[in-house]
């Protein structure tokens, strides 16, 4: 593993993204603490102020300090598509081993369902679900999870079918090595490769959906600092308060692009996989 | 070598590995006659596909000469540009490469890919290039050969693909005829066709040819002189008869001596080469060979010997090479004897009975749409019989049933009806259902050494899994480890190897694990699917040699499967011949060896090139395709191929499975007293006078 790490950190551009990832999740580590103001303080008289120093990203329409609001909603932004992006690997992997190793008409099946929620575009579900039943973090986690545990499950299946065929497994089977075992110690570490990189571009994905939904005033609820929200509040008053849009657009960028520079960089990194691990 | 077609002058090749340039071939010289077909010998590492390509001034990105000069006819190919060697290539010299389907663009039809040639070299129109498209398919003896050049390469069976790039390879008759390791991918009885042909158009075209292999025995049938290379680097370059039969250099002797044959009635083991071959980044500063060269004395580890000249086109590069010729020195080349009993006994370990195994049957929906899917049948109401001690060898060719039989005794695929029985208990057709007991008597050791072995857990790790899975009670870790290093040693393998990660072991030292982990729980029989084909011809000797010393240690009975019949003759004490999922004909070594034979037997031993030059084996050729498992001839299977079919009969009526003597077992329509006349009146190895 240390030597992947070190063939990962030699290009420029993975590291690049990789110092940007960390500064954000620091920031969301340390936000609130080091934050001017709370996200939700009103500063009377100060609405509609543009960039100074007593407010480095300027104000809102409301007064509220955009910067702060800024380091509060790291958070959010962060913390969510992390867990969601776990509980997908995690359900993914288990189903893509499974169905991967079984074959027969187990695969069949549970591959044509695993396809036809792919089919279902991923705002339309969101909409649909969260429309329903109100939003809510939990929606949003089911939603993401719903969405992305197939993908995640079909990387593993196609890697699991390659690996299924090598001789140690079948020598695993001839020594009446248990199911968990051969998926999970004689398959998985092969898996982890495909697995890593599919993972990290599902975090950015993650990072962009929660990211919409919030923009489209399904994700957490005011007055709580959403990038998302943040973004379609300033709309309105775009030509008064701009840098009340910019700054959160921008920071949503600049934090997807940075996943996906170290998701490229892994990418690089995997392609000599086998020996890395 | 003025004369020559082809001269390699001093050739220096360098490849890039990481930041390094590691020297790949040095000091390569040798030349190529006219009409002359070379035979370019080596193991894998040696350099000989890089050398051949090299010759065509065909270098990989990474790669570079960095000396050297290669004369075609006089001019030196290594001074030309891209430009000028495109004129060259394929026109002058031609490749027929090793892989035909992988060289053949799936794309575009067969009489189009050979036209390509003659368009671009000849300036052809594409009504004559078609037209010589079809001669050449002709000229390599393809049927119907209008009929081939409107198909594509996927639809053709890997013998036609092959012929099909020969057919490319002479349509400009090129000079110099490059042959790949022509024939890996091919089974025995259509690689001895494929051979025979090469031999008729290489003199028709009065090409000079070089044939690059790692297979003794077809460089000894078919070439007029080869060259030996190891590490890089030329050992002897000589005619075929003084090379086989007066060796002059150790690695030749000692190679030539591990090579497995017909050892009836006595208990013996294989010289072997100790060691591996060096590393392109280990290069040692003296004799390339010296590690491991049996005579190797200071002066050949401190300073390369010399390429010198023994005699007229005869070259070698070793020290000692005087003392050999003139007898001072003579290395040991005997099979080493072995005193111990290893006769079978009488128990039968494993008894398999009418198997029957079929793949790819018509689905509900193929049923539905009416597609006339057929199954294919691959294994046929097949029993066998395995006794204690004993080895049993499955010999057959690609669809013969032999892995799928070998894979239904395990339980790896569930045998559709038959019942098996391991020592004397019935054994469950699925694997998941069979007891610990029965799982730890039968251990099987995979053909692929690469794949054998999870890259991401150690050696030690594996067997230790494997040990305490079968184990019958709970064993402590000290109890593992001790086991461990027990299997390790075995196997002739260091302590050390607990804790390495497979990628770190060579392809020999895999198999050694593979097989060290097939005996962690002293199984009564061993499944050994062609353990030694993907080996190196210097390994294989260790592994076969290692493979018989544990069997005699262990008691342990093997199910040996192999296409290759020397290697299965030199294990084996009983033989099964499969063709198309069916027994054709069962019996000891040397009752199948010797007549009455079935017919398919016959070419199956026929196919296999002796590596002695002056031994011919009767051509006994196969003729047409093996046919599709989906749709069998009716009668006898092998009707449609046989060269002994007496008649209408083969057609319409099953043969008989006959016990021709001592449980001898032929299935054949023509009586065993018939079948020894037939074979004994033209007899299958002659000496060439």
């Amino acid at each position: 593993m240390i030597d992947a790490f070190k063939q990962f950190i030699r290009r420029p551009l993975p590291l690049l993204g990789l110092l940007i990832v960390a500064i954000f999740i620091l920031i969301a580590v340390v936000g609130p603490l080091i934050a001017p103001y709370r996200f939700d303080e009103i500063i009377r008289g100060a609405s509609r102020q543009a960039p100074s120093e007593a407010h480095l990203f300027g104000t809102d329409r409301l007064g509220r300090d955009i910067f702060s609001r800024i380091l509060w909603g790291a958070r959010d932004i962060i913390i969510l598509p992390m867990l969601t992006t776990a509980l997908s690997v995690f359900f993914g992997t288990c189903i893509g081993l499974f169905i991967g190793y079984r074959g027969g008409w187990v695969d069949e099946v549970i591959s044509r369902l695993l396809d036809s929620l792919l089919a279902i575009p991923a705002l339309v579900l969101a909409l649909v679900m969260l429309g329903t039943i109100g939003p809510s973090t939990f929606g949003i986690i089911l939603v993401i999870v719903i969405l992305y545990t197939p993908i995640v499950a079909r990387v593993v299946r196609a890697s699991t079918l390659n690996i299924r065929a090598n001789g140690y497994i079948e020598s695993a089977k001839l020594r009446g090595d248990t199911l968990s075992y051969i998926l999970f110690r004689e398959i998985l570490p092969g898996v982890l490769p495909a697995l890593v990189v599919e993972g990290a571009l599902r975090f950015s994905y993650a990072i962009f959906l929660t990211a919409s939904l919030g923009f489209l005033g399904l994700g957490v609820q005011p007055p709580s600092p959403d990038w998302g929200r943040m973004v379609n509040e300033a709309r309105e008053s775009f030509s008064q308060t701009p840098w009340a849009l910019w700054y959160p657009a921008g920071a949503i960028a600049l934090l997807v692009i940075g996943v996906n520079l170290v998701s490229d960089g892994l990418r690089r990194v995997f392609r000599y996989e086998g020996q890395l691990i | 070598m003025s004369d020559a077609v082809i001269t390699v002058d001093q050739l220096n090749l360098d490849y890039k590995l990481g930041n390094r340039w590691l020297s790949a071939l040095k000091d390569i010289s040798f030349g190529i006659m006219p009409d002359e077909i070379h035979g370019l010998v080596g193991e894998s590492g040696s350099g000989k596909s890089t050398l051949a390509l090299a010759m065509m001034n065909f270098v990989a990105p990474n790669a570079r000469i960095t000396s050297g000069a290669v004369y075609l006819d006089g001019v030196d190919l290594l001074k030309k540009n891209s430009a000028e060697m495109r004129q060259i290539w394929g026109r002058d010299i031609s490749l027929v490469p090793q892989d035909a389907l992988a060289a053949l663009n799936p794309s575009y039809t067969i009489g189009d890919q050979i036209s390509e040639i003659t368009r671009l070299h000849e300036g052809l129109s594409k009504r004559a290039a078609w037209d010589r498209a079809i001669e050449m398919l002709r000229q390599v003896r393809i049927n119907d050969p209008k009929a081939i050049a409107q198909r594509y390469p996927h639809q053709l069976s890997g013998g036609m693909q092959q012929r099909v790039t020969i057919a490319m390879a002479l349509s400009t008759h090129p000079r110099l005829l490059v042959l790949d390791e022509p024939t890996t991918a091919l089974d025995v009885t259509t690689r001895a066709v494929i051979v025979d042909l090469f031999r008729e158009l290489i003199r028709e075209n009065h090409a000079a040819a070089l044939y690059v292999s790692h297979n003794l025995g077809l460089v000894a049938q078919l070439c007029d002189r080869v060259t030996v290379l190891y590490g890089g680097e030329v050992m002897a370059c000589a005619p075929v008869q003084e090379l086989y039969k007066s060796p002059y250099h150790p690695y030749t002797i000692s190679l030539l001596a591990s090579l497995p044959h017909v050892t009836t009635g006595t208990e013996t083991r294989l010289p072997t080469i100790e060691g591996v071959a060096p590393s392109l980044a280990e290069r040692p500063h003296g004799c390339v060979f010296a590690t491991r060269c049996p005579i190797a004395i200071d002066k050949c580890h401190t300073e390369k010997p010399p390429l010198e000249v023994v005699q007229g086109d005869r070259l070698i590069k070793c020290w000692r090479w005087r003392e050999i010729a003139t007898g001072e020195i003579v290395i040991d080349t005997s099979p080493k004897e072995h005193p111990m009993d290893t006769a079978p006994r009488a128990g039968v370990v494993l008894n398999a009975n009418a198997l029957n195994k079929e793949f790819d049957r018509p689905t509900l929906t193929d049923r539905l749409l009416m597609t006339g899917k057929r199954p294919v049948h691959a294994v046929d109401n097949v029993s066998v019989r395995i006794r204690q001690r004993s080895t049993l060898g499955l010999v057959g060719e690609s669809g013969s049933g032999k892995t799928t039989l070998a894979r239904l005794i395990l339980g790896l695929e569930t045998a559709d009806s038959g019942t098996l029985e391991l020592l004397d208990v019935p054994l469950d057709l699925t694997l998941g259902k069979r007891s610990k007991k029965a799982l730890r008597d039968l251990q099987m050791v995979f053909q692929n050494p690469n794949d054998a072995l999870n890259p991401f857990i150690t050696v030690g790790g594996q067997l230790a899994r494997t040990i305490q899975r079968l184990s019958m009670k709970p064993l402590t870790r000290a109890a593992i480890q001790t086991r461990v290093l027990e299997l390790l040693n075995a196997v002739r393998l260091t302590d050390a190897y607990v804790s390495r990660f497979p990628a770190e072991l060579s392809g020999g030292e895999k198999q050694r694990v593979a097989i060290a982990r097939a005996f962690a729980a002293d199984p009564a029989l061993i499944v050994a699917d062609e353990p030694t084909s993907a080996l190196d011809v210097s390994v294989q000797s260790v592994i076969l040699n290692l493979l018989k010393d544990l069997r005699a240690a262990k008691g342990a009975s093997y199910l040996l499967i192999s296409h290759d019949l020397d290697v299965v003759s030199y294990l084996a004490d009983w033989i099964v011949v499969m063709y198309l999922g069916e027994i054709v004909e069962q019996g000891t070594v040397e009752q199948v060896y010797a007549t009455p034979s079935h017919p398919y037997t016959e070419a199956l031993i026929s196919a296999i090139p002796v590596a002695d030059p002056t031994v011919k084996r009767k051509a006994i050729r196969l003729g047409g395709e093996q046919p599709s498992p989906r749709n069998l001839p009716t009668g006898c299977r092998f009707h449609t191929r046989c060269p002994r079919k007496i008649g209408t009969i083969c057609e319409t009526t099953l043969p008989p499975y006959t016990d021709v003597g001592d449980g001898h077992f032929i299935r054949c329509h023509i009586p065993a007293e018939e079948l020894i006349a037939l074979q004994t009146s033209e007899p299958l190895t002659e000496r060439k006078t």
